[in-house]
């Protein structure tokens, strides 16, 4: 199993996904620079949380035109798995690997807490394997510009495709159904091909009990295993 | 040659800025205001004077990089001194 992490300047996330790989695998993944022009071949490439560029021009805007990206996008041209976390989430949509955008919180408020999310797997897709439909996680999210937005007739093909892997749900003890305004509740899209997922949610944060729960562990353990 | 390229969120998508600064207005008695939005300006010099090769260079890089057609609109105005 392979996995390449990319940091970007800002990036403050990819030592927490490293150590999350290195705990499930055994093995610790590469983690590349975005200035590079070359990614090892690998399994799974993973774009990382964090403020890219200080979220400059727009979040992620900047980082999806660094020169790695061009690598990223042929990884994902020839069926390569792609996992965007967050602010690489808001990469992997300003790369057009996934439709839509990611605008400011409807709250206005910087959101950081713990969510339950619903696992919507109409697609075949490496990280959707494990689960069944309908089934509740609950991940961390820490996000100020994760309002979910396409315009309808995109957001219409989008849900008659079955790309909506997450949404934000109502767990039992109330936690509010939807943090940041994303239209239908969408919290995580695949690209067609259900190989580029991209999530608001932070699934390395959740790969200890000490640190709140281990389903972050079975969504990232769940997907190396598929991939390997 | 000069140019500023103005950006502005698209109707329909959440502007909670403009939103702020509107409620903000109302609130100090500038009853009459509505439609408040907030954009942002860019500012850029073309190494050129084909008028026509510098206006189709930006167009690119607004359509590439600059602006997400997703969620923004923008405008190119040719800055005053070259006018």
């Amino acid at each position: 199993m392979r996995v390449t992490i990319i940091t970007f300047p800002g990036s403050n996330c990819d030592r927490d996904v490293s150590v999350a790989i290195k705990k499930i695998t055994g093995k610790n993944p590469s983690n590349i620079w975005h200035q590079e022009n070359e990614v090892p071949n690998c399994d799974l490439i993973i774009l990382p949380g964090g403020f890219s560029y200080g979220d400059y021009l727009r979040c992620g805007a900047v980082a999806a035109h660094s020169p790695v990206m061009k690598e990223v996008k042929n990884h994902a041209a020839r069926g390569g798995a792609v996992l965007g976390i967050c602010n690489g989430f808001q990469i992997l949509l300003e790369a057009k690997l996934l439709e839509g955008a990611l605008i400011r919180n409807s709250g206005l408020k910087f959101v950081c807490k713990r969510v339950a999310l619903k696992i919507n797997k109409q697609i075949n897709s490496p990280f959707l394997h494990h689960f069944k439909q309908n089934d509740i996680i609950h991940l961390p999210i820490a996000h100020n510009e994760g309002n979910y937005f396409a315009d309808s007739e995109t957001l219409k093909q989008i849900e008659d495709k079955g790309l909506v892997a997450l949404r934000y749900h109502t767990s039992s003890d109330g936690n509010s159904f939807n943090p940041n305004g994303s239209v239908n509740n969408i919290a995580a899209i695949l690209s067609d091909n259900g190989k580029v997922l991209g999530m608001m949610p932070h699934p390395e944060r959740y790969v200890d009990n000490e640190l709140g729960g281990l389903d972050g562990f079975e969504f990232l353990k769940s997907t190396l295993e598929q991939l390997s | 040659m000069k140019f500023k390229i103005n950006i502005f969120l698209k109707k329909g998508v959440l502007d909670p800025e403009g939103k702020a600064i509107e409620n903000a207005l109302l609130n100090n008695g500038y009853n009459k205001v509505n439609d408040v939005r907030v954009g942002k300006t860019i500012s850029l010099n073309i190494k050129s004077d084909i008028k026509s090769d510098a206006l189709e260079q930006v167009t690119l890089m607004c359509k590439e990089m600059l602006v997400n057609n997703v969620i923004e609109d923008f405008e190119i105005v040719p800055s005053e001194e070259d006018k």
